[in-house]
């Protein structure tokens, strides 16, 4: 019934319509954290008072010497977590795509499995997750929030809204590997695993932009 | 059986000529349910038009106070502090709720049609789009009923909404229902993105489409990428106001301009977002009753195109007044004079099309003739406070008010009005009344250049806007008195046109397919469409088919004309209705109001999102196919 049907599924471009969606919704997206980084970059030397992201600050009233307070070796890991969950997810859909094919030998069997790699992908999220909320604590007890200074406002907004992004991220990822163990991901779910890891791949570009324009750059 | 698109048509065809006007309209009955759990773009179009004319009326009753209350000097028919949620209700109404919903209406019911489509690429997030329209419409307007109406102006500037100047909840409603608003019109921006790319039937090449869908394409990704921006902007506030940050604070190194540039950034493109659409219908009209296509139809194009890409880069100049210095004010008043061209274009263009045509004048056709000189008075004003020292004067005057109504009222709502009467027809299968439709040309014409008209020499002579009111000797009491008469004749004229809508509706005389002799695609099917639209896609192979189409468009017409037969008999799959889409948008809301409620409501009402979301994602969109 292929080309029968063929007016119902019609598609002037060939392309899938989800696909031309995920695509219009990142360039969306963008422009969501191009507003939010500007103003972090805008803001950047502009509090009034400490702590500050790369030089230590005292407090005149108190005395108490705040240090600078990123930590870019923690952060460095969990951006190369963030980068290694990138490259499971490419795994998982080359597994779901390949799903049926013969495997021959143990390396064919690892890589066309597509629980393994949907789960390091969720697990490689989490722990970027983890290593987000590690940062956060460790920054609120050094004495930095959100109502700090414009440090803290901007900082604290623009990486919660990266976190929120990357939390949203892992729920779908799970949910794709809790179907994956109901009944099967299989070639005709390539689309749906596409759609998400371009969504995936997208939330660690941010992050590497994140990374470079927050962290390195002083 | 599915259709396919040749085999159907039978041989002995004769050429196309338009039907004669059927004694009866074929219209299928909804319940309650129905509306409710619809996914058909056509009925979705009918939500967003009379939800969208609904708010229209409240956002006119809301500037026929303003006007009364501004009529003589020293009134106080109202109190200060209700004046201020008013003047910010008439415009955040008029804009999010009236003028750009009107579009959408459009948007639902004619982009389909006119590319040759059953559906919108995703029904069902279409359904969902209008229903978050809709409650959070009531969220941002119900407030006001209870005197906590916003109250910070349409353009909420900061420090005045920031906490400190603005502790009530008026403006909560405000942040949190624009926030709201942006979802509906970014799902909306995606999913006609995708089908206008992807659903134009075969042949219907994007130089091919009407330049109504051109239009709306250029203003989905002016939204998409426009609209995230606001987002941002009232993201902060909103954090500013709930939880203690300091992005707008002065005193701890915020910047006030911050919240300017980014709510300009999506202010100027909204402005074109507002008027696009009307452009749209101004170029589907005008070659329907001057019986000639659109002259120059790719400039056409193309000049829309520029204005989305310019529309982009001329924020500031509603900063002028700010002092950004000379460079910044220098460059954005340059880029605010270029977009000047593409516009003036589409204007000759316009005049062109009627020129060379035998024009008829139509209700639909004397609005979109009122449109064009009407909205090039409100360009040319645009034009002169394009330059800073000029602005300078004018600025935050009445004068500007002058300016941006002559855009958005003699622009924008005289194009949707032409739009309203062109396609009623195709709606609801019945012709408007021509006789009240001329009388609410002429009494609109008449009363919104005496409302708007004298509000330049007001502003010239020093009126501010948003005064509450002012006393008597400074040469403003004849204006606004005049202003005032105006307005309660554009009352008048309202009030015919709702009576003529609604009789029509019910006994108006039955349209038949194409009772303009119109070319474009939407005008091959019969009025009201069918639910599937067209028995056979159609195959196109020119601008306007029914005038100038090969055999192939004509055939298709035919059929589709005449086809009087169910989805099923034609084995047309239909998506199926569901009420999911409205309790994923009911239960977004009742999240977001957990921040005026209370915490917890918000984690309650974001478990019931993703379970309404789930829900949706696993049922199917429609029947399998056999
Ligand atoms: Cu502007």
């Amino acid at each position: 019934m292929s080309t029968a049907t063929v007016s119902h599924h019609y598609s002037s471009t060939g392309l899938e319509n989800r696909k031309i969606a995920i695509w219009a919704f990142i360039g969306s997206e963008c422009m969501l954290f191009v507003s939010l980084i500007s103003t972090y970059l805008i803001y950047k030397d502009r509090s009034v008072v400490g702590p500050y992201p790369h030089t230590p600050w005292t407090d005149p009233s108190t005395g108490h010497v705040y240090h600078a307070i990123l930590n870019i070796p923690v952060t460095s890991a969990s951006t190369f977590i963030l980068l290694m969950s990138s490259l499971a997810m490419v795994l998982a859909l080359s597994a779901v795509e390949n799903k049926g094919k013969p495997q021959h030998n143990l390396g064919e069997r690892i890589l066309g499995n597509s629980k393994l790699w949907l789960f390091m992908t969720a697990l490689l999220g989490l722990g970027f997750l983890g290593c987000q909320a590690y940062e956060f604590t460790s920054f609120v007890n050094e004495g930095l929030t959100i109502k700090t200074n414009l440090f803290g406002s901007t900082f604290f907004t623009l990486t919660g809204f990266h976190g929120a992004h990357v939390t949203a991220g892992v729920i779908w990822i799970l949910t794709m590997l809790f179907i994956d163990f109901k009944r099967g991901l299989g070639p005709s779910d390539a689309l749906n695993v596409d759609i998400m890891a371009l969504y995936w791949h997208f939330v660690d570009v941010i992050w590497v932009a994140i990374f470079t324009l927050v962290y390195l750059i002083r | 059986m599915a259709t396919t698109v040749i085999d159907t048509i039978p041989a002995h065809l004769k050429p196309f000529v338009p039907s004669p006007t059927p004694a009866t309209v074929t219209t299928e009955k909804s319940t309650i349910w129905g509306w409710l759990t619809t996914t058909d773009h056509k009925k979705i179009g009918t939500l967003y038009l009379f939800t969208a004319l609904f708010f229209f009326l409240v956002g006119g009753l809301e500037a026929e106070i303003i006007r009364a209350q501004l009529g003589g000097p020293n009134r106080h028919l109202v109190s200060a502090e209700t004046y201020n949620q008013i003047f910010t209700m008439h415009g955040t109404t008029m804009i999010f709720l009236a003028i750009m919903p009107l579009s959408a209406a459009f948007f639902n019911f004619i982009i389909p049609l006119q590319i040759g489509a059953r559906d919108v690429a995703f029904p069902r997030l279409n359904a969902f789009s209008y229903w978050v329209y809709l409650f959070g419409g009531l969220f941002i307007s119900i407030p006001i009923l209870f005197g906590h109406g916003p109250n910070g102006g349409w353009f909420g500037y900061v420090p005045l909404t920031t906490r400190a100047y603005s502790a009530g909840i008026n403006i909560d409603f405000w942040v949190i229902g624009l926030q709201i608003l942006g979802i509906s019109s970014l799902a909306a921006g995606f999913n006609f993105i995708t089908t206008i790319i992807n659903l134009r039937a075969p042949g219907m090449s994007l130089m091919r489409m009407p330049v109504f869908t051109w239009m709306a394409f250029v203003v989905q990704f002016m939204v998409i990428l426009a609209f995230p921006v606001i987002t941002i902007a009232l993201f902060f506030l909103m954090m500013d106001r709930f939880f203690g940050t300091q992005f707008y604070e002065v005193a701890a190194g915020g910047d006030p301009l911050l919240w300017q540039h980014l709510f300009w950034i999506f202010g100027h493109p909204e402005v074109y977002i507002l008027i696009l659409p009307a452009f749209g219908l101004v170029s589907e009209v005008l070659p329907t009753f001057s019986k000639k296509p659109l002259f120059g139809y790719p400039v056409m194009v193309y000049s829309g195109i520029l204005i989305g890409f310019l529309g982009f880069g001329v924020w500031a100049h509603h900063m002028f007044a700010v002092g950004m210095g000379p460079v910044a004010d220098s460059v954005f008043g340059v880029t605010t004079m270029l977009i000047a061209i593409p516009t003036g274009v589409k204007i000759f263009n316009w005049i062109g099309t009627i020129a060379q045509g035998q024009f008829k004048a139509t209700s639909a056709s004397l609005f979109c003739v009122g449109m064009v000189a009407l909205f090039t008075i409100g360009g040319i004003s645009g034009v002169m406070h394009s330059s800073p020292p000029a602005d300078l004067q004018q600025t935050d005057s009445y004068f500007i008010v002058a300016h941006f109504h002559y855009v958005m009222f003699g622009g924008s709502i005289m194009g949707l009005f032409g739009g309203i009467y062109y396609y009623f027809p195709k709606f609801f299968g019945r012709l408007l009344n021509e006789k009240l439709g001329k009388w609410h040309f002429w009494l609109t014409f008449i009363g919104m250049n005496l409302t708007f008209f004298p509000m330049h020499f007001s502003g010239m002579l020093g009126m501010p806007r948003r005064i509450y009111t002012y006393d008597a000797g400074q040469g403003w009491e004849v204006f606004n008195h005049i202003s005032t008469i105006g307005a309660y004749l554009l009352a008048v004229a309202t009030a015919i046109f709702i009576y003529n809508f609604f009789k029509s509706r019910v006994s108006g005389p039955a349209a038949g397919p194409n009772p303009w002799g119109a070319g474009t695609l939407e005008w091959t099917i019969p009025s009201p469409p069918p639910v599937y639209n067209f028995a056979v896609l159609p195959t196109v192979t020119s601008r306007y088919p029914l005038w100038e189409g090969k055999q192939a468009d004509i055939e298709g017409a035919r059929i589709n004309q005449q086809s009087g037969k169910t989805a099923e008999q034609l084995g047309i799959v239909i998506p199926y209705s569901t009420i999911k889409p409205l309790l994923a948008a009911a239960f977004m809301i009742i999240m977001f109001s957990g921040l005026i409620v209370g915490h917890w409501l918000i984690l309650v009402g974001a478990a019931a999102t993703v379970l309404a979301l789930y829900g949706w994602l696993t049922s199917p969109l429609e029947p399998e196919h056999h």
